[in-house]
């Protein structure tokens, strides 16, 4: 029995002890949480915010951007633009090395955007390239993948061809998925080309370790162009999928920044460290959709309308409160080279409004007897479910309409949202993929794939053309804020709130920017000195 | 012996297939797939990826393709874990969760084993009330609301141990985790032992044996214990199961690389070869076990083995 137990006690022990990690009280590692895990560090299978943090520490694109949020040049030095915006050369740097030493050529630029838009890499975040010339091509099949707009003339210099122009397309090298990849390693390891030890990336940092459900590891790529100016030497991405959990890490002196801070804890953070807390405009929208392609909101603006004025939200970015902003248009403020445009009641009162909602809602034929009945569907999730509550009141209590709230799981609601058959009302957000009102707007075409609410407009649609056809930003502009105050006009949905970026940022941190695209570049950011 | 431990595994086969056939039918059903985003892709740029996965094949094809890769031990690659296969992923987790399982597991037997013990020898008086009292609370207080509340006192106020498994590195990370996990299984092996002590301590070999003027302590011992802990015996199979495949909450809670996550998070990406894989390797697990503990009925009660 004695025997027995201390048998017992021995394997508990050894169970207990071994093995370790590294120690986390070293200063010089950067602890930074990072929300879902990356589903991959191939520039080309991945597309998910969490990755592109990690990939933009590990790699660069032709441009990047400043800690303000400004395009500055990166892998290339300089670059000039044909006088029709079509045809692009651009010049590398002499410097520019792989983290195994080799140089950054124009040949590697070639070889990764063919890889990218070959339909066999079966890549799935292709917007940047998609206006390449011959891309859409090859990536429907109809033609090869060296028949790509690409050309390196010499190792330095490297011509694009558009099949367009794309005013905005600088600001889409900055993309991941437009980050070289590295040819060798690719051609030796195959589908593990992605994994530490394999990974060969152009960044000022490297992959060191990958523990999955973990953490990413990442250390100082030596050879880097501007490894003088990188100051932390090795930076851990955590797995931080549940924000109150992040948040405990981040309170515990585990972490030095948060991807984001849950809404329980913003209003305590805020006063406890408020200068820890970092909020500031992110490019991203909060709405509802109406079903524009079944009873009871086709062809019927006046309730649409009514619904849209009788949302209070003042009183539910209070309910969110992070310091979201209320929004009266589709494009959020901040966005580059636009000014949105909003409805003509966001400057009057909220019972100004609801009063005229009232007003709308009998001339849409509806009353006390005859009320409107409907369901909002939302993705099961706390914070959608306090908006979709208040809403719902705001609806009857102002109109008096009889309205059913539907959780769903995520990917039944955007299966549903697409099939546009059951919906009537939907809950569902953008987030800006690069900082131009294109990205919003364009998900309203008649034939966007993300057009949920199944919005058909023929002058809308011409107006994007229009604007799509400009090289003069001015010109385009004017376009862009036509089409959108266009389709506000006739309410296909309604614009909620505008998203913020929420971080802790540990005080040890120096360097941090706040931008609306919230991108934090480690090599950036440093340790303050007295730590 | 042997001869009935080849024939419950012969018997097993079927078992899985069945597990594999309605669960691949399962997550196909489910609405979405793998790559659906808010960011809907280009219809073209969907075919490419479903014929990168073949995702593009009827599903009877598809399931034949993944079966063909189950018998030769290739359970695929993840949709969302892109640069691993789904046999990657859960041998690297696996010692973690194991590690952690084994920890609680054991923790819970003999805390639990003990309590039980107490509570059944001081049946009705204030120790047992305090026992049951406790095993009421850990197996009706969820896990999600003991372990961040451990997290906020024990990390965040006290700072004695590390919040994550990340945290930290050695035996210190370890503790809150494997306590989290234990405290339902402490909760629920006391209350088994208790319930099966009280029923052999009333049997008439025990009066016997009381009678003969043996002690308390004896008796439990030599001839009360053994009996007592059996019935646990059919408890501990599944327990142990679920345990070792990790808890996803605590996994969650403790930022811990664990088998767990992966299956919640395999099921809400539609990640089909991720939940296809835990799944089958669950229910391997659990079969196993499940021999594992019929065998051992055998060898703990003799009435068995002579059946």
């Amino acid at each position: 029995m004695k025997m027995r137990f201390l048998l017992f006690v021995w394997v508990f022990v050894a169970l207990a002890a071994c093995g370790g990690g590294n120690p986390v009280s070293d200063v010089s590692v950067l602890h930074r949480g990072n929300g879902e895990e990356p589903e991959s560090l191939d520039v080309h299978k991945s597309s998910s915010t969490e990755a592109g943090h990690v990939l933009r520490d590990l790699g660069e694109g032709l441009v990047g951007y400043s800690p303000a949020g400004e395009l500055v040049p990166a892998a290339a030095e300089s670059w000039s633009v044909s006088e029709d915006g079509i045809e692009y050369v651009f010049t590398l740097r002499a410097d520019g090395r792989w983290s195994n030493g080799d140089p950054v050529t124009a040949a590697d630029f070639v070889y990764s955007y063919r890889r990218l838009v070959n339909p066999d890499t079966a890549a799935v975040y292709v917007q940047s390239v998609a206006e390449v010339d011959n891309a859409a091509e090859i990536m429907a099949g109809d033609a090869e993948p060296d028949m790509l707009a690409v050309e390196a003339l010499g190792p330095q210099h490297l011509k694009i061809r558009l099949s367009r122009p794309v005013p905005y397309f600088i600001s889409l090298l900055s993309h991941p998925s437009m980050f070289p990849v590295h040819r060798g390693s690719i051609e030796v390891h195959g589908t593990a080309h992605a994994r530490p030890g394999n990974l060969v990336t152009n960044g000022a940092y490297r992959l060191l370790e990958w523990q999955v459900g973990g953490y990413i590891e990442i250390d100082r790529n030596t050879f880097y162009w501007d490894n003088a100016k990188t100051a932390i030497d090795r930076v851990r991405h955590y797995v931080t999928p549940e924000p109150m959990v992040e948040l405990n890490r981040y309170r515990a002196g585990e972490l030095h920044i948060t991807r984001t801070i849950p809404p329980e804890s913003f209003s305590q953070m805020r006063a406890e460290r408020p200068d820890e807390v970092r909020v500031s405009p992110a490019l991203g929208i909060y709405y509802y959709g109406f079903n524009m392609t079944k009873p009871p909101f086709a062809d019927n603006p006046r309730l649409r309308q009514a619904l849209s004025m009788a949302v209070d939200r003042e009183t539910i970015v209070e309910i969110v409160g992070r310091g979201e902003q209320a929004a009266y248009s589709f494009v959020p403020e901040g966005t580059a080279n636009y000014g949105p445009s909003t409805y003509s009641w966001a400057t009057i009162t909220q019972p100004e409004r609801n009063h005229t909602a009232r007003q709308l809602y009998r001339e849409a034929g509806y009353s006390d007897d005859k009320a409107a009945e409907f369901e909002i569907r939302y993705n099961t999730n706390d914070t959608h479910r306090q908006i979709a509550v208040a809403i719902q009141s705001m609806w009857e209590n102002v109109l008096g309409a009889r309205v059913t709230l539907v959780n769903e799981e995520f990917q039944v609601l955007l299966a549903n949202m697409q099939a546009r058959q059951v919906t009537q009302v939907f809950r569902a957000n953008w987030n800006g993929d690069y900082n131009d009102a294109h990205t919003f707007l364009s998900t309203l075409e008649t034939d966007n794939p993300a057009n949920f609410t199944g919005y058909a407009n023929e002058d809308f649609d011409e107006l994007m053309e229009r604007a799509a056809a400009q090289t003069d930003l001015g010109r385009r502009r004017l376009y862009l804020e036509e089409a959108e105050r266009e389709m506000l006009d006739e309410h296909p949905l309604i614009p909620i709130y505008f998203y913020v970026n929420k971080n802790m940022v540990s005080p040890k941190v120096r360097g941090w920017g706040d931008n609306v695209l919230n991108y934090h570049y480690s090599q950036h950011l440093s340790f303050a000195t007295n730590q | 012996m042997l001869r009935y431990a080849l024939l419950r595994i012969l018997g097993a086969i079927p078992t899985i297939l069945l597990v594999i056939a309605i669960a691949f039918l399962m997550v196909h059903a489910a609405p979405g797939g793998p790559f659906d985003e808010e960011r809907v892709l280009p219809p073209e740029i969907e075919r490419n990826v479903e014929r990168a996965y073949h995702l593009d094949e009827p599903l009877p094809k598809q399931f034949v393709r993944y079966l063909g890769g189950v018998l030769r031990g290739d359970l695929g690659p993840s949709y969302r874990y892109r640069d691993y296969t789904v046999s990657e992923l859960i041998a690297n987790a696996l010692p973690v969760s194991m590690r952690l399982g084994a920890l609680a597991m054991l923790l819970a037997l003999a805390l639990g084993i003990a309590a039980g013990v107490l509570a059944a020898l001081r049946k009705n008086t204030v120790l047992d009330r305090l026992v049951t009292g406790f095993a009421m609370i850990g197996i009706s207080v969820p896990v999600f609301v003991v372990a961040p509340l451990m997290v906020l006192v024990f990390a965040v106020l006290l700072d004695w141990l590390p919040a994550s498994w990340t945290g930290g590195s050695g035996g210190g990370r370890l503790i809150m985790p494997v306590i989290a996990l234990a405290l339902p299984q402490i909760a629920y092996i006391a209350r088994l032992t208790r319930a099966s002590m009280i029923n052999v301590m009333t049997s008439d070999y025990v009066r016997t044996a009381r009678a003969q003027g043996l002690g308390t302590v004896a008796i439990v011992r030599y001839h009360v214990l053994k009996p007592a802990v059996l019935p646990l015996m059919s408890y501990i199979g599944p327990a142990i199961a679920g345990v070792l495949t990790g808890s996803v909450v605590v996994e969650q809670v403790f930022g811990i690389p664990g088998v767990g996550q992966f299956f919640i998070q395999g099921a809400l990406n539609r990640d089909y070869t991720l939940v296809l894989g835990i799944t089958i390797f669950y229910a391997v697990i659990v079969i196993a076990l499940n021999l594992a503990v019929d065998l051992a009925y055998g060898f703990l009660d003799p009435r068995i083995r002579a059946q």
